[in-house]
């Protein structure tokens, strides 16, 4: 057997969910929409071995592919969140496909080539790699928020995250074209050199360039000016679809923002500060005040995944090391509280149909107890209610935004998250103290049970043992801050 | 005479550039020409690339160049695949009837 070139080392786990999607979607080709489930089982368990592999080596950057591609312990981080996000994901969908005929092979196919999209955004070294690896996640995604091709609100939400997820591409493409015009290259470590020079003042072009990739970069991870696909694209979409949208691509796309910012374009902090300021502040008022008035739970989580968009930026519009780690340690705990919920809501159906409306949740508390409990766990952590993990989450933010003395954009911080606050609470007053509603059906499924009681044990227990996530998420932070 | 230099093929890439963004946005008709503006927003960013290409000596340019024609024509066979299950559900692209959801 040949040797495996070195250079091919980091790249093992890409090229593995590469091999293995083509193989099965091979199986699916020749088993038919049968063995949807099996391959959804083989899907996941090709995550876990593309885990191993990701966690196994990898303790200094290491480059690969000619410089195209970077792993180091940052990208480490960011991968592992985004793959446990997937498997979770497809885990929760299995029953929704098997209730809402939806058995299509090509959906844990689709999330898999998504999932490798994103492996390769957040450890894009180069605008090339960056373009492709976002592209690749894009088009996967596109279709699986159509994939219910006889409802027309999954299509109509397929068609509006296409529209304007292609001209987000378009910015983010016009902006890279003006960088590397006016800089001559497009690799993040050059660039990087370029602009950390003492005294070199950026040219025009490039902040414009700058500005075109930080909208479309926006565009992906839904911050204010750029959200509008959000709410009708979560409603629209199958609910498991919905789910992984709310977490893996968004956890994809801010790492690559994170990154983006910090190494090619570090030197630049003055010019995107005030940007990624501005969305920051916006994302966190708009999640917090259009929450109020909605009905429909999933347009409800839509605003939600807006507001935490919002909280995250601000570590990165610190700057700084300890703003970066608590970005990092957000999206952690945001994968877990955004899971859960959604498998709550998941489990909202009634005589065999899903249900969405807030006031379907009355009286949960009678009715079924235990999810009622659940679903109130996810609910205060995601206002921040301490000592659950929201909490800590939010805090770590704050922390280093004090930290950069930026003391008006923490006010705005704590004020937003006391106005949300009130739509998360009231979600909890519904449940325990409204008259009961007939009850959901039963049972919600063993997989389902089993993903919301390992997400709402750590966002209960996360106090208790806080230390290993912390510190991993430190030396992932210090990774872009060579 | 006059010499065609990098400002002109910059010139004409930010118009064709900006006639994709209002396409997208001013358009009331119809959802085939949001794709054929889509297209052209990314034929723009191809003749800016080729453009600084061409100007900078450098061969990076004009592969990136590739990748984007290459991703622009999935995207559209994605993008025609979905007008034309959203046209069997709904019986009409008009973009005024994509409205079920209110953003």
């Amino acid at each position: 057997m040949p040797a495996v070139p070195a250079d091919l080392l980091p790249v093992a786990a890409e090229i593995w969910l590469a091999l293995v999607g083509m193989a099965l979607l091979m199986f699916g080709a020749f088993r038919g929409h049968r063995a949807t489930r099996l391959i959804a089982g083989l899907a996941v368990g090709a995550f876990i071995v593309a885990a191993v592999l990701i966690i196994g080596p990898a303790s200094r950057a290491t480059l690969a592919l000619g410089g195209l591609f970077v792993v180091d312990t940052f990208a480490v981080f960011m991968k592992t969140l985004v793959l446990i996000g997937a498997a979770l994901t497809l885990i929760m969908s299995l029953g929704y496909i098997r209730r809402e005929d939806m058995e299509r092979f090509e959906f844990p196919v689709l999330v898999l080539f998504a999932t490798l999209g994103m492996m390769m955004m957040v450890s894009a070294n180069d605008l090339m790699a960056l373009y492709i690896g976002l592209e690749l996640q894009s088009l996967s995604l596109y279709v699986i928020a159509a994939f219910r091709r006889d409802s027309l609100r999954s299509t109509e939400a397929g068609l509006k995250y296409f529209v304007l997820g292609a001209l987000a591409s378009g910015m983010l493409l016009y902006g890279c074209s003006l960088v590397y015009g006016f800089t001559g290259t497009t690799r993040f470590a050059a660039l990087a050199a370029l602009f950390a020079a003492p005294g070199a003042e950026p040219a025009t072009g490039v902040v414009v360039g700058l500005v075109f990739i930080a909208a479309g970069l926006a565009f992906k991870v839904s911050a204010v000016p750029f959200h509008m696909w959000t709410p009708d694209v979560y409603e629209g979409a199958p609910t498991p679809v919905t789910a992984f949208f709310s977490v893996a691509p968004k956890i994809a796309a801010v790492a690559l923002l994170l990154r983006v910012m910090m190494q090619p374009f570090g030197g630049l902090e003055a010019q995107w500060q005030q940007i990624v300021v501005f969305i920051s502040v916006a994302s966190m008022l708009l999640g917090a005040f259009a929450a109020l008035v909605q009905t429909n739970i999933k347009r409800l989580m839509a605003y939600s995944s807006i507001g935490h968009i919002g909280y995250a930026l601000l570590g990165l519009a610190a700057g700084t090391e300890a703003g970066v780690r608590g970005v990092l340690i957000y999206m952690a705990i945001y994968l877990a509280m955004n899971v859960g919920a959604f498998g709550c809501i998941l489990a909202m159906r009634r005589q065999d149909r899903m249900v969405e409306d807030i006031d379907d949740l009355a009286g949960l508390s009678r009715t079924h107890p235990l999810m009622a409990l659940a679903l109130g766990i996810f609910m205060f952590a995601m206002a921040g209610i301490p000592p659950l993990a929201g909490f800590f989450a939010k805090l770590y933010v704050f922390l280093a935004v004090i930290e950069a003395k930026l003391y008006v954009l923490a006010v705005i911080g704590v004020l937003s998250s006391v106005v949300a606050a009130y739509y998360y609470l009231r979600i909890v007053k519904i449940m325990y103290f409204d008259e009961a509603a007939d009850p959901f059906d039963r049972p919600i499924g063993r997989e389902l049970s089993l993903v919301l009681a390992g997400t709402g044990v750590f966002t209960l227990f996360f106090f208790v043992y806080p230390r290993p996530l912390l510190s991993v998420a430190q030396t992932a932070a210090a990774a872009l801050f060579p | 005479m006059m010499d065609v230099g990098l400002a002109h093929y910059l010139t004409v890439g930010a118009i064709l550039f900006t006639l994709g963004i209002f396409g997208i946005f001013i358009n009331r008709k119809n959802i085939i020409i949001i794709l054929m503006a889509i297209e052209l927003m990314l034929l723009a960013v191809n003749v800016n690339f080729v453009a600084f290409s061409a100007h900078l000596g450098d061969l990076v340019g004009q592969v990136f160049a590739l990748f984007v024609l290459t991703v622009a024509a999935a995207e559209v066979a994605i993008g025609m695949a979905i007008v034309v299950v959203y046209f069997r559900n709904r019986g009409s692209i008009e973009v005024e009837d994509v409205n079920l959801m209110k953003g």
